[in-house]
């Protein structure tokens, strides 16, 4: 069944996010031969439409002003809603970001509909749209559909195939006036201490620690290889609670649950808790001086042995072949 | 000041999940109040003492969440409500529970209110924005920090590790970040006293809610575990030729650098 599908297309840091391209694919699959219109909201975006055609979406509409500088929900609400006024779109895609997560249940609740989150897969099956989600952080997995109101989903980044950039697709992009009004909490600071631009939830790389780091300077190896790799550092919760890094770097059932390509555990034992949040990445390498640890379980390589001997070899030659490459 | 937290019912996190006739199999289950609401609860009982007021903890659930209203009631809370909604609702979402608490907040005059940010089970993260959109009050989510001063409030959240400052003011819904504050384990005297705190059970009638208005927009029509996975290479030998054997792997056969 063809339908119109709307994607929001996310900038962050002056780039679209590739979450927004990977939204834009499952919108494809979502609207079934049907439109799939992207939207841009914030301050001097124009540019952006392009590159969302180029990535799939047949038209983009953007909403730019002043006030949408920076991300509130009060006035990106306001934005998209007025788009969805004017689109009567009867699907929705989000990515599954923080300001994803923010906005979407705001807009699904004043649209009076439902919203599937952090979604990792889209089917069409039995005349249904149906969408597979994580329950108990990735220990199980549900299937989920809409049976009342429009579509709307937010999508878990690093898992739906985005189409390959097109650059000789073409199409319209044009704007949309919205008188922006009341935002009723004002963004005063922003402290940014997020290593090096690369999102934990979004990396497809994550080079992740736990007690074994022993301490904060602990991290300095895994920082290296992360950057070395391009990739985020995580950690267990022992190390966060033994304060060796912040509570925003936890990966696990509280915390983060991430799905990246390359997932390296140094120091980790695998408690249930910590698997939780990360056994669904695709590759996974452990490394423990403890031959038993529960992490080898579900490891697909494991080298027993001293994060502080294996890390910085591993950097070596991780080195070389980017030298080579 | 008058402080709602909206808590919910969990598995503890070291619980495997296992299905029985393709549902979740709740016997043996230990069950806890969801981390992060715990942090909600906290911050509602500093925010009580600070400023005064009184503190009551929400739960849409059945019969069985008594226990864990009891445990925030022994924490410090003051009152708790249970709406059970068993017998009314067979197959509920998030659009759900937040129309539900939205409809019995509505009246209530709630200055602020603090739910976790999602749920370590459903995962959606949507019952808070969703009631405070209902109830047409600001809300923050994600807060590892919260000031507030006469009706005006200053959060710290957390934004994909990153933290920003946010000025906004009373009434107001803010859901927990991990960071927020230290939950307290509830005291000996504290759970004597819970005991008698009040404790108000109610179904949808009482909040003259027909079912039809809280009907499910979404269905899960499949519950699975992921495929297990397989145990995989432990490498040995020399240390170095290892680490060379590792990258090799993860370039030639895995192919993820």
């Amino acid at each position: 069944m063809a339908r119109k599908v709307l994607v929001l297309g996310e900038v962050r840091d002056g780039f679209l996010r590739n979450v927004s391209f990977e939204a834009i694919g499952a919108a494809i699959l979502a609207a079934d031969g049907g439109e799939v219109v992207g939207v841009i909201v914030g301050e001097s975006i124009q540019s952006f439409g392009d590159e969302l055609i180029q990535y799939g979406a047949d038209r983009v509409v953007t909403v730019e002003d002043a006030k949408l500088g920076q991300y509130t929900s009060d006035g990106y609400a306001q934005a998209i809603l007025a788009v969805i006024d004017a689109e009567k779109p009867e699907g929705i895609i989000f990515g599954h970001t923080a300001l994803g997560k923010d906005l979407a249940p705001r807009i699904a609740g004043k649209l009076n509909s439902g919203l599937i989150s952090d979604v990792t897969s889209i089917e069409e099956a039995g005349g249904n749209l149906v969408f597979t989600r994580p329950i108990y952080s990735g220990k199980a997995f549900e299937k989920k559909i809409v049976t009342d109101g429009v579509i709307f989903a937010t999508i878990r980044p690093n898992n739906i195939e985005p189409l390959r950039k097109d650059e000789s697709r073409t199409g319209a992009v044009s704007s949309l006036r919205v008188e922006i009004k009341d935002l009723r909490a004002i963004i005063k600071d922003v402290i940014r201490k997020a290593t090096d631009g690369v999102d934990l939830s979004e990396a497809k790389v994550v080079i992740a620690g736990g007690r074994g780091v022993k301490s904060e300077e602990g991290f300095k190896p895994l920082k290296e290889l992360a950057q070395v790799l391009g990739g985020a550092v995580g950690a267990s919760r022992g190390a966060c609670d033994a304060n060796y890094c912040e509570y925003s770097l936890q990966i696990g059932q509280t915390g983060k649950v991430v799905t990246p390509d390359l997932y390296i555990a140094c120091g980790i034992s695998g408690a249930i808790q910590h698997l939780a949040g990360m056994s669904n990445s695709k590759v996974i390498v452990a490394i423990n001086k403890d031959p038993e640890a529960n992490i080898f379980k579900i490891a697909d390589y494991g080298i027993v042995g001293d994060l502080f001997e294996v890390v910085p070899l591993l950097i070596e030659e991780c080195k070389k072949l980017k030298i080579n490459a | 000041m008058n402080i709602y937290v909206l808590l919910k019912r969990t598995f503890d996190t070291e619980e495997k999940i296992t299905l029985v006739n393709g549902k979740i199999n709740e016997d043996g289950v230990e069950f806890i109040i969801n981390p992060y609401d715990e942090y909600a609860v906290e911050e509602a009982i500093q925010v009580r003492d600070a400023q005064g007021g009184e503190v009551t903890v929400v739960t849409v659930a059945n019969e069985f969440a008594e226990k864990q209203l009891r445990t925030a009631l022994a924490m410090g809370a003051d009152k708790a409500v249970l709406i059970n909604i068993e017998e009314d609702v067979a197959y509920g979402d998030p659009f759900t529970t937040a129309k539900i608490i939205s409809e019995y907040l509505k009246d209530k005059d709630a200055d602020l209110i603090i739910a976790g940010n999602v749920a370590i089970d459903g995962g959606s993260g949507q019952v808070g924005p969703r009631v405070a959109e209902l109830l047409n009050i600001p809300y923050i989510t994600t807060i590892t920090q919260l000031k507030i001063d006469g009706i005006n409030v200053s959060v710290t959240r957390d934004v994909e590790g990153d933290a920003e400052i946010i000025e906004t003011s009373l009434p107001l819904l803010v859901t927990a970040q991990q960071g927020l504050n230290e939950p307290r384990y509830p005291s000996l005297p504290g759970i004597m006293k819970a005991r008698k705190k009040p404790f108000e059970e109610l179904e949808l009638d009482d909040l003259d809610i027909e079912e039809a208005d809280v009907a499910a927009k979404t269905k899960t029509i499949e519950i699975f575990l992921p495929s297990k996975k397989e145990a995989g290479k432990v490498l040995s030998g020399d240390m170095s030729e290892q680490v060379k054997e590792l990258v090799q792997l993860l370039r030639a056969e895995a192919k993820v650098i």
